[in-house]
């Protein structure tokens, strides 16, 4: 899938992410430990049903040789067994399925929830550095169809899989006490039926594997093309992509042909062998009748278990593939759990003390801080840095200079390389996660909108929030206006008829989540970027009675925000090149001097 | 947003409506027409092959009742002969029907698929606007591939298991009459209970489908919004909704579990009873005398080999039902008119960009409400640079948008270098005229390709591209990792919003258009960049009669006038300067203070023109010192 992979292997390239050996197997030891019992009960339900769905042909075996000489000698004990046995069999096998359907699919169904919810925590412990790495394509890939493709084969699959091979086991015996010269016979037969089905799989699996990934061509395309639909048409791209659609549309037309193919060639080649089987067997059974070696009820019941044994090999097939692609989800999706969270929560957490009264939000301090990514290049070399109480400090630099990396530092989206970070002097690694996020909130450039209701998109920070608090926070930021016009202010539902809220609301928006959590330290990673003028003056004005009372950082590559600041620093290749308060370093003719310079002279 | 998303959102047009199966089924016949052979001889294939497996009781009957009772061991032979003969054309049938559509059938899928993103490319941007992609996705994949299984088996088999139980009635019939009403008991109760839970199962399904979807819809989003949920610590109410939903989807797949375990239950019963009943009855006969053994032997498989027939009616019907609802949704598509792409005239020379009472309201728009624009006039000059300014939500975004007829207007008339643009081929309006989009959207290919698309499908030359890239400081390419070639997108590269938006604007000015429209190009990027490409920028716009929404005052002076557009309408044209005189709410725009009186104050737009490098220290590393605040030639 990826095309630009560089010759360098980056496992996160790789849908499988490295995981222990057998991590699979113990995934699915752990989801089903809990249902020890039901799955006892299922298998105990499934011997007995197919030991009832299986007597049938003997029924009819006793039936041609016993029942109807007696019925001739005038003794009729004999039918009525014959009938009321098969009555009590099907009977039997009916009532038996249902309950081993229902006990199946309660087993199958919790594991599913557990699974899907092992996911979706998984996702949320790790870390930032991982999200960015593994890309969200590919993580809500893991949870919905490598899940889908899991419960697929759960729902339509692995019974019927399960049922055919017990059939087969019960058959191979029954057809051995019948008569052991047939039965060998029969077992005969599986040998070139194991090699049919072993190579199916191995082709198969080639197959339907070059289909998946020309599917996924298909879609990547298809998604991106109606995603940038504008862009597409301002360029003219129809003509262009109608036959780069058409390239990768014809691919996908002939891999998957190959793949129908491959399951024509191997229904072919099943049916092939159990028909010859068949022929070989009755020939050989009538031969023996005519030669008064074995009772015609004998061969009847043959005919019939042959039939039923090798009826359900095309259906095999089938089976066969899903379960493959079962496998191939479940292996994805327990590397994906096998990941330790970058960012682990603290085994012993300590408390966040409470705030002293009259000390305006929190300390924090950065005591020989170093940042690697894990990919290579430091971004922030050793450095420290203290932020009394209740300043608000403004960050500014040319892009890359690390500004936002020391903002995702303090919110403890990455632990540093090396040093630690501390908010009233607990370090954050042993902050409990809770205290962390009360403590530092942050609001970033971009700003996604969870679906749900406005007012639902603020509370994320503090759900308790009674809606009054919610419209103060909107109104002190300067949201509340534009709220109040949709069409059902605060309860309009943002994906339905809120699709045409502008970056720059979004942001309000964001702003008043953080206003109304209320933490200690305040973040801002360039969260103005998306106003216009009046919006940003209207966030600043707030911000004068909004900062009072914490701690705040505001990174910013427009200057207007530093007006409000109490501290600059401005930062360039991850070092801090000059600290001071604004008016400092006006007057200071350094690097920040020309920049404000140049910034006043642009505004009007 | 994400790749192979399957759908989430509900449908927009909810099928609740009457439709026959049928007549549904039935418009996919253009399509499947040209493989109409292939797919009628499959179908009399397949009942071939069903007769040979119902001739193969009837031999073993003949070979019960002849040569073993007969004890004649040449008949044995022959009849095991003809058992193998049977066997091996049933065998070879079914590998000729499955050879013989398989191709065909997957050209049948693909023929539709094509048809449809060539379709849903040339439909208006408005209609992109209210269908989510993941529907149109799921149209085009899990719906055409539900209409491939449908052609390739529930038509065919619906066709060749009928036969084959009419067949096998026959055959059972013709041996025993009595034998053969008995076991005819079971099937009209089985067919009718099997319709009968196909529907209610098709609805569970469907419930399970939803749910599973906004399931997932639930995980997108904790996984596109982690940084808020990891800002803010656990996210409860989407914890909440998680749990709340994937209870839900138990509670369906359990419902579904039970009706599957009913009609399991049904399916196993009933036939055994019959066969059982027939069983007794067939023993009684033959013990009397009245039926032979190989009679007797042979009915029973026959009635073997005709339980799957009965059984997969209802569902095969199931499938055709299902089926019926993907060609609708498929067609739901398809018969969406694509926009009028006609007109012949073409641009005359020198009027530059004009508008005329442009008017324009969302379709959606609530009834009642004001057009969003409402009568528009505009006149940008050849050659000239006009700068659009507006409150948030005023519009401009949207004007921008008519321009290329992404939108069509839905009053007034827009016109380049006088050619009205709805009387253009749309092909040519979106060659004269270039766009930068506020949201900047990178294709998954290289760097070069993504650059060079800008000038449409006639191309551009290297010397192009690279100087589109120096007008948009593009400098950052040179590090990637394979350059020019670097692979960007979504399967590619991940690029800062900078950075994409530096490539969308190298993009809109690489193939050099006579108009240019830029929607707040720079908003990304950080002062000094910025700086940078402004400069280079004004080269640029110089050639060209151009159009730039601005936010801000360092955008403003791009241009040498400057639009507002206000309540629908341009009220005010005229220099920066000007309009920071005249127009209040221009004032407010660009200084953010309520009446701009501050700014006014400091006056530095009227020294901007009198004097291009403002009195502020020259700093060397500064840029913005160097570069003139207005430009002089208009």
């Amino acid at each position: 899938m990826t095309t630009a992979a560089p010759p360098g292997v980056d496992p996160f390239d790789q849908d499988v992410l490295p995981a222990p050996r057998n991590a699979q197997m113990i995934l699915l030891r752990s989801l089903l430990h809990p249902h020890r019992s039901r799955l006892w009960l299922a298998t105990v339900l499934l011997l007995v049903q197919q030991a009832a769905v299986q007597a049938g042909p003997l029924l009819v075996a006793y039936a041609i040789d016993h029942a109807i000489p007696a019925v001739r000698d005038g003794r009729h004990g004999a039918l009525i067994a014959v009938a009321c046995g098969y009555l009590g069999c099907g009977l039997a096998s009916g009532i038996l399925q249902r309950a081993f359907i229902r006990v199946a699919a309660l087993i199958s169904q919790d594991v599913l929830i557990e699974l899907r919810g092992r996911i979706f925590r998984h996702a949320q412990s790790l870390s930032l550095d991982f999200h960015e790495r593994y890309t969200s394509g590919r993580l809500i890939s893991r949870a919905t169809s490598d899940v889908e493709s899991i419960r697929e084969l759960l729902s339509d699959g692995l019974e019927e899989l399960i049922e055919v091979v017990l059939s087969a086991v019960y058959i191979s015996v029954l057809l051995l006490i019948l008569d052991w010269r047939l039965g060998l016979a029969t077992m005969v037969s599986y040998g070139p039926l194991y090699v049919a089905i072993r190579s199916f799989q191995r082709r198969s699996m080639v197959a339907y594997r070059k289909r998946s990934t020309a599917t996924a061509a298909v879609i990547v395309k298809f998604t991106e093309t109606m995603n940038g639909i504008r862009p597409v048409k301002a360029f003219r791209r129809e003509e262009p992509n109608d036959a780069a659609f058409g390239e990768l549309n014809h691919r996908h037309e002939r891999a998957n042909g190959d793949a129908i193919l491959e399951m024509a060639r191997y229904v072919v080649g099943s049916r092939l062998i159990a028909n010859i089987a068949i022929a070989a067997i009755v020939l050989w059974g009538a031969y023996r009748v005519a030669q008064g070696g074995l009772a015609l009820g004998v061969l009847a019941a043959f005919v019939l278990y042959l039939r039923r044994l090798y009826d359900p090999i095309d259906r095999l097939g089938m089976f066969l593939n899903s379960y493959q692609s079962a496998a191939a989800s479940l292996e994805k999706i327990a590397g994906l759990l096998a990941q330790e969270p970058g960012v682990p929560e603290p085994a012993r957490p300590v408390p966040l003390p409470e705030r002293p009264a009259g000390q305006p939000g929190r300390a924090v301090v950065f005591e020989d801080v170093r940042f690697a990514y894990r990919t290579g290049g430091e971004v922030l070399p050793v450095f420290g840095l203290r932020v009394p109480a209740g300043q608000t400090v403004a960050v500014v630099g040319a892009t890359g200079a690390g500004k936002s990396t020391l903002a995702k530092l303090l919110a403890r989206f990455y632990d540093p390389t090396d040093g630690r970070i501390m908010l009233d002097g607990v370090p954050l690694r042993e902050l409990a996660p809770a205290d962390l996020r009360r403590g530092v909130v942050m609001v970033t450039q971009e700003s996604f909108l969870f679906s749900g209701t406005v007012a639902e998109n603020i509370t994320i920070g503090r759900p308790d929030a009674s809606r009054a608090e919610v419209e103060a926070a909107a109104k002190a930021i300067g949201a509340h206006d534009f709220i109040a016009a949709l069409p059902d202010g605060y309860d309009t539902d943002v994906r339905k008829r809120g699709g045409r809220i502008s970056a720059g609301q979004r942001q309000l928006v964001a702003f008043a989540r953080a206003l109304l959590a209320d933490p200690g330290v305040l973040i801002l990673d360039e969260a103005t970027s998306s106003l216009d003028i009046p919006g940003e003056r209207a966030v600043q004005h707030a911000m004068h009675t909004v900062l009072h009372g914490r701690t705040a950082v505001i990174i910013a590559h427009r200057l207007s925000t530093v007006e409000i600041a109490d501290r600059v620093l401005v930062m360039r290749d991850g070092r801090i090149v000059e600290d001071g308060t604004p008016e400092e370093l006006i007057a200071d003719s350094g690097h920040f001097a020309g920049l404000h310079q140049a910034w006043q002279d642009s505004l009007v | 947003m994400s790749g192979a998303m399957p759908a989430t959102t509900p449908d927009p047009a909810p099928a609740v409506r009457h439709r026959s199966v049928i007549r549904s089924l039935l418009r996919l016949w253009p399509y499947v027409r040209p493989v109409r052979i292939r797919l009628g001889l499959s179908a009399a294939v397949a009942v071939v092959a069903s007769c040979m497996s119902l001739l193969i009781p009837l031999v073993l009957k003949w070979m019960v009742d002849g040569p073993v009772h007969d004890k004649d061991t040449a008949g044995v032979w022959l009849g095991g002969g003809l058992l193998l003969l049977l066997g091996l054309l049933e065998a070879g049938l079914f590998g000729v029907r499955r050879w013989l559509v398989a191709r065909p059938l997957a050209g049948v899928e693909a023929s539709m698929r094509a048809a449809l993103y060539g379709h849903l490319q040339r439909l208006p941007v408005d209609f992109h606007d209210r269908w989510a992609s993941g529907q149109l996705l799921s149209r085009a994949t899990m719906d055409l591939q539900i209409l491939r299984m449908f052609l390739a088996f529930p038509l065919v088999f619906l066709v060749v298991n009928g036969a084959t139980i009419l067949i096998g009635f026959a055959i059972l019939f013709a041996q025993a009459w009595l034998l053969g009403l008995v076991l005819l008991a079971p099937v009209v109760p089985l067919m009718i209970v099997c319709s009968y839970f196909e529907t209610h199962y098709a609805l569970a399904a469907r419930t399970a489908q939803d749910q599973a979807g906004d399931l997932a819809t639930v995980v997108e989003e904790s996984v596109l919004g982690i940084r808020i949920i990891k800002a803010f610590g656990q996210h409860r109410s989407q914890a909440a909704a998680f749990r709340g939903q994937a209870r839900g989807l138990w509670g369906t797949e359990m419902r579904k579990a039970r009706l599957l375990s009913d009609i399991w239950a049904v399916i196993m019963t009933l036939p055994e009873l019959a066969i059982g009943g027939a069983l007794a009855v067939g023993v009684l006969q033959v013990a009397d005398h009245k039926l032979s053994a190989g009679t007797l032997v042979a009915f029973l498989s026959t009635a073997l080999a005709l339980r799957w027939p009965v059984e997969s009616i209802g569902f095969l019907l199931a499938m055709s039902n299902e089926a019926a609802t993907a060609a609708d949704r498929y067609f739901e598509a398809m018969d969406t008119p694509e926009a009028d792409r006609s007109g012949t005239g073409d641009a005359a020379a020198g009027d530059g960009l004009r508008m005329t009472g442009v008017r324009f309201r969302y379709p959606d728009a609530p009834d009642g409400g004001p057009d969003l624009l409402s009568g528009v006039d505009l006149h940008v000059r050849p050659g000239e640079t006009m700068a659009l300014v507006g409150a948030t939500g005023s519009g401009k975004t949207t004007l921008t948008a008519l321009l290329p007829r992404l939108h069509e207007a839905t009053g007034g008339r827009i016109t380049l270098d006088g050619a009205d643009i709805a009387g253009l081929p749309v092909a040519r309006v979106r060659e004269l005229l270039a766009v930068a989009f506020e949201e900047p959207t990178l294709f998954s290919a290289s760097v070069r390709e993504n650059v060079a698309m800008g000038a449409g499908p006639a191309g551009v030359t290297e010397a192009d591209v690279e100087r589109a890239l120096a007008v948009a400081q593009c400098d950052f390419v040179a590090g990637l990792p394979h350059g020019l070639d670097t692979q960007v997108g979504e399967q590619g590269l991940s690029l800062s919003g900078g950075q994409r938006q530096r490539l969308a604007l190298a993009r809109a000015v690489v193939g050099r258009p006579r108009f240019l429209v830029l929607d707040d190009p720079l908003s990304a990027l950080d002062v000094q960049t910025e700086a940078l490409v402004e400069a280079a920028l004004r080269e640029v716009l110089r050639e060209t009669t151009a159009l730039v929404v601005a936010h801000r005052p360092s955008t403003v002076l791009l241009a040498d006038r400057v639009a507002l557009l206000s309540e629908g309408r341009i009220t005010a044209v005229g220099t920066h300067a000007e309009l920071l005189r005249d127009s209040a709410e221009y004032r407010h725009l660009m200084s953010g203070t309520a009446d701009g009186a501050r700014e006014e104050s400091r006056a530095p737009a009227d020294a901007a023109e009198t004097d291009p490098a403002p009195a502020g220290a020259p700093q060397a590393d500064s840029p913005l010192t160097d570069l003139p605040l207005e430009r002089s030639e208009a």
